[in-house]
């Protein structure tokens, strides 16, 4: 049988979470192994190279290109300050003499007897990394970053737009059917997490970032909404660095769809605890999903692996499934029967299927690459 | 070698076929298919290949697999001979080019890496009205898998190329996968600047030189920076991705990128046929175009233009009003913004309602013509050449560097993909290019019929005779002929346009007319021909002037022959229910839907 290689999302009740945080480029690990974190802690810092600015020297000075080092006052690694002049020519009348001064403070990069350019790069710009979850480092990679370890409630949204951040989570709506909607955000949901049910409307978003509300995690959005948001068209599913002041991650699609019902009744079980959520999405190679960690303050090694994930098995009868396209788009459902031979479908594709079965007791065809699956 | 198996690794879903050689001929038997898994959490090429191989297993009753091993060779009903592949997962080839000048030797380096296979992230020029930080902050920020540094005829200019070089070198850049790794860069320049290309970037990255792609104003030279685009890409790049390794270890023949593959391909067809042909081939992430006109051949991958990870950047780049002019029914624009998000954000889905199959058809009308476009703008004659002009091309104002594509000299366009390989009636992915190619007097239709011609791309290199004998005989579909009015003949819906005598080769006589704003398929085998003639209304013109006749021999295909008078442009009616009218009337006559 083929293994279910489906592009099911991830949801655990209780499970050891791994993240890895890494520098942009190589600098220093501040933290050592077996170290208890915040979510707040720095783990590892470094420089990002400074601006590049040109100067066409030869131009400015009247000279030609080879004879460039003839006449600099400093050299390749030198530091200069802003006016401070780096270059001069050498007439025998004073007066007709011609500086070039920096533009910068900085360095001096290159000095091009080929070009007549001058590249100088501006100080460097300090970046740090922080644990984004409350855990221990496992790992430290030198000169890289750190692997953290949590044990913690975990689940994978489908999309989200904005970065990490950290807060309290707080649910906002009775049930996961309901819409997440401006009277339900409390002046109280400032610096939390709230979790909304089947949809949320730009309206809504704009009252929650006025109040403070550092993430919104709901079923459903409108594109249209989106483009609102983001104050253009999504052309390809990249996101994380919006800087659009508060981080959204919907967990079943675009439009009115209900939340999982496991998924909010995890996330209510966890209410008031402090929580990880980062809405950087990437749908390409590599896939980056957003998520949500809730960690537990014990780490107690009872883990409850959540097996709401794809499993490397062959799809069997009974097991249960998400439909991820329309007609039956957001249901879950258990599989009934898995013909072995491609059957035609109402647009006249011949395709693998399954027969699903809906809570209701009704049934339905589905090609097999319209289903995640979900846990037992 | 009787069992060969290839597969084709794309960005969303791997592709697996068997190729059995039975009474002494090679025929594709069996297919299989499985989503791609580069991704978490299993981050292996190779697993979405067992699969798909598992599939075949499943579907072929051969036994291909020793747990994780191919077997081989192939004995009775196990094992295979030889395994190749393609791949354009891990989001393909990225790239960043540089030229001296924009329109010249960074324009050559630009083709010279589309047609590697490359997705060109960005062009960088001496004379590109950038400041120098924006260029170095751009290549420092795109993270490109290989930069091409072109520049300077040979002789020519030094100072331009190395001061590119320069900038390179000043941005440091680091490859997108493998943070210990340099970045290849490729200088393929004038060799006069050679050593001090040397000196600056050849400590900083992992510098190959190779030769000139423009070694005179008048010549380009693209094959060696090609072949070391390519080289570099399974050593540097792919070696990098999740499972390569592995998968590289387990083929009898390198991996090759898919556009890569697909290029062979159309060009085979050019030169057996002597013919022009237009390719394309429509995938998940990117749309890649081909066009052979005589000996000149292009390539265009236009990245993020494709049918799940990138149908959202179709909707981006050409407007939703683009895509719902091609939609034969009322649906509410937030409702079709909602489907297309969520197909991007499930890429592997397939529509199951019509409603949605013709939603990603018409999708797919847009990805294409947008694709095309781009294809033509850069499929052009050399720039910087002077060439002789008599009085009648000056008083045209024409200029080099004009699109060398001329719909009136197509014999021949191709089409391959899921959307247009999978379509479920063959008269969709006619219509589908018709309508977004907008072909010009007679033209010929083919599709690929299960989406292989990567497979037998990169099969060519290792079995030309399988690779011949599967593409005459299972892979290329003819659909028919279009016959089409020619670009600027707009009429009025319903006046007099066309009339027509078919004469087919059982000598039957079919003498119809046709008006202006209509399509109409007329059936013609696929193995046979008819002659026709064609006269045109004075003001409409169907390849050989307005109003004047044409007599050609046409060929059938599993569509037959279709006659369209919808003009070039084809325009659509502005209010909704007569666009709507006027395409059920169109899908009608080709009979692409089931009533």
């Amino acid at each position: 049988m083929t293994h279910a290689y489906t592009p099911g999302l991830r949801i655990a009740e209780k499970t050891t979470v791994t993240s890895h945080r890494a520098l942009p480029l190589l600098g220093d690990v501040v933290v050592k192994k077996g170290d208890l974190l915040k979510a707040e802690d720095i783990v590892a810092k470094t420089y990002l190279p400074g601006k590049v600015h040109a100067i066409n020297a030869v131009n400015r000075l009247g000279i030609q290109p080879k004879d460039l080092r003839e006449y600099m006052l400093k050299k390749e690694g030198d530091s200069v300050q802003k006016d401070e002049p780096i270059a001069e020519t050498k007439p025998w009348v004073k007066m007709l003499k011609s500086v070039l001064h920096s533009p910068i403070a900085g360095t001096i990069e290159t000095i091009s007897t080929v070009t007549g350019q001058i590249l100088l790069r501006e100080p460097p710009k300090p970046i740090q990394v922080y644990a984004h979850i409350d855990g221990m480092v496992i790992e430290v990679i030198e000169k890289e970053g750190v692997v953290m370890e949590t044990i913690a409630t975990f689940i994978q949204g489908i999309f989200g737009v904005g970065g990490e951040t950290v807060g309290e989570l707080a649910i906002a709506v009775d049930r996961p059917g309901d819409i997440l909607t401006a009277e339900h955000i409390q002046s109280g949901h400032k610096g939390k997490i709230i979790v909304g049910g089947s949809f949320i409307q730009h309206d809504t978003i704009d009252k929650a970032k006025k109040v403070g509300v550092k993430g919104i995690i709901v079923g459903g959005f409108n594109d249209e909404d989106l483009r609102k948001l983001l104050g253009y068209d999504l052309g390809v599913a990249i996101t994380g660095s919006e800087d659009i002041g508060i981080t959204l991650i919907i967990t079943e699609g675009f439009g009115k769809i209900q939340m999982a019902q496991r998924t909010f009744e995890l996330l209510k079980s966890r209410s008031g605890a402090k929580t990880s959520i980062n809405g950087a999405t990437q749908i390409r190679a590599g896939v980056v999903r957003p998520e949500v960690i809730v960690p537990y303050e014990k780490r107690d090694k009872t883990v409850n692996e959540g097996t709401d994930k794809p499993i490397d098995r062959g799809m069997e009868i009974g097991d249960p499934v998400r439909i991820i396209r329309v007609p039956y788009f957001g249901k879950i459902s258990k599989i009934k029967a898995l013909p072995f031979s491609p059957q035609k479908i109402e647009t006249e594709a011949t395709v693998r299927i399954l027969e699903v079965e809906f809570p209701d007791g009704t049934t339905a065809i589905v090609p097999r690459t319209n289903v995640e699956m979900i846990e037992r | 070698m009787n069992v060969i198996i290839a597969t084709d690794c794309g960005s969303t879903t791997t592709k697996a076929i068997l190729i059995e050689k039975k009474d002494g001929v090679y025929r594709q038997t069996f297919r299989g298919e499985s989503p791609t898994t580069v991704e978490a959490p299993f981050e292996d090429v190779t697993r979405g290949v067992l699969n798909a191989f598992a599939e075949l297993e499943e579907l072929s009753g051969r036994k291909i697999l020793d747990g994780e091993k191919i077997i081989t060779p192939a004995q009775g009903n196990v094992g295979v001979d030889i395994y190749v592949s393609t791949s354009s997962a891990g989001g393909g080839l990225q790239m960043m080019v540089a030229g001296a000048v924009k329109t010249m030797t960074a324009q050559s380096a630009q083709r010279a890496a589309l047609g590697a296979g490359a997705i060109v992230m960005d062009v960088i020029a001496s004379n590109d009205q950038r400041l120098p930080h924006e260029k170095i902050d751009r290549i420092r920020h795109l993270r490109p898998d290989m930069i091409l540094l072109s520049g300077g005829t040979d002789g020519g200019t030094v100072t331009h190329v190395v001061e590119l070089a320069e900038y390179i070198s000043a941005a440091n850049p680091k490859p997108r996968l493998g943070m210990a790794f340099q970045l290849p860069v490729i200088y393929a320049g004038n060799k006069d600047a050679r050593e001090k290309i040397k000196e600056i970037l050849d400590k900083k990255t992992s510098l190959h030189i190779t030769e000139n792609i423009r070694p005179t104003l008048e010549r380009e030279n693209l094959f060696p920076a090609r072949q070391e685009i390519q080289n570099l890409f399974l050593e540097h790049v792919m070696a990098q991705a999740p499972g390569y390794k592995k998968l590289i270890s387990w083929t009898g023949a390198p991996i090759m990128p898919t556009p890569g593959a697909v290029g062979l391909i159309m060009q085979t067809i050019a030169r057996k046929n002597n013919i022009n042909v237009i390719g394309v081939d429509i995938g998940g992430a990117t749309t890649d175009v081909f066009s052979v006109y005589g000996e000149i051949f292009n390539r265009t991958v236009s990245a993020n233009l494709g049918m799940s990870y990138s149908i959202s950047n179709v909707l981006a780049e050409t407007g939703l009003e683009n895509i719902l002019r091609w939609v034969p029914f009322d649906m509410e624009e937030s409702d079709l913004r909602n489907r297309i998000k969520n197909k991007m954000i499930r890429p592997t889905t397939i529509p199951q309602t019509l409603e949605e199959l013709k939603i990603e058809q018409a999708i797919a009308r847009e990805a294409l013509r947008v694709s095309f476009e781009q294809h033509k703008s850069l499929a052009v004659g050399l720039k910087g050449v002077q060439k002789e002009r008599d009085i009648s091309e000056a008083f045209k104002q024409e200029a080099t560097g004009e699109t060398i594509i001329d719909m009136l000299k197509l014999d021949l366009l191709v089409g391959s993909g899921g959307v247009l390989s999978h379509a479920p009636r063959r008269s969709q992915a006619m219509l589908m290019m018709i309508d977004a190619f907008q072909p010009e007097g007679i033209t010929r239709i083919a599709v690929d019929s299960i989406f292989m011609m990567p497979h037998l791309g990169v099969l060519s290199t290792v079995n030309e005779q399988a690779a011949t004998e599967v593409f005459e005989k299972d892979c290329l579909i003819h659909l028919g002929t279009c016959i089409s009015l020619v670009k600027g003949s707009i009429g009025k819906h319903g006046e007099k346009c066309i009339s027509y005598t078919i004469i087919m080769s059982d000598g039957k006589r079919i003498e119809e007319s046709l008006p202006y704003g209509e399509l109409r398929v007329i059936p013609l085998g696929i193995d046979e021909t008819a002659e026709i003639e064609i006269l045109s209304g004075k003001n409409f013109d169907i390849g050989a002037g307005k109003g004047k006749p044409i007599t050609k021999k046409i060929f059938g295909g599993v569509v037959g022959i279709v006659i369209d008078t919808r003009g070039k442009p084809i325009t659509l009616a502005k209010d909704k229910a007569s666009r709507v009218k006027q395409l059920q009337q169109w899908t009608k006559a080709i009979d692409a839907y089931p009533e």
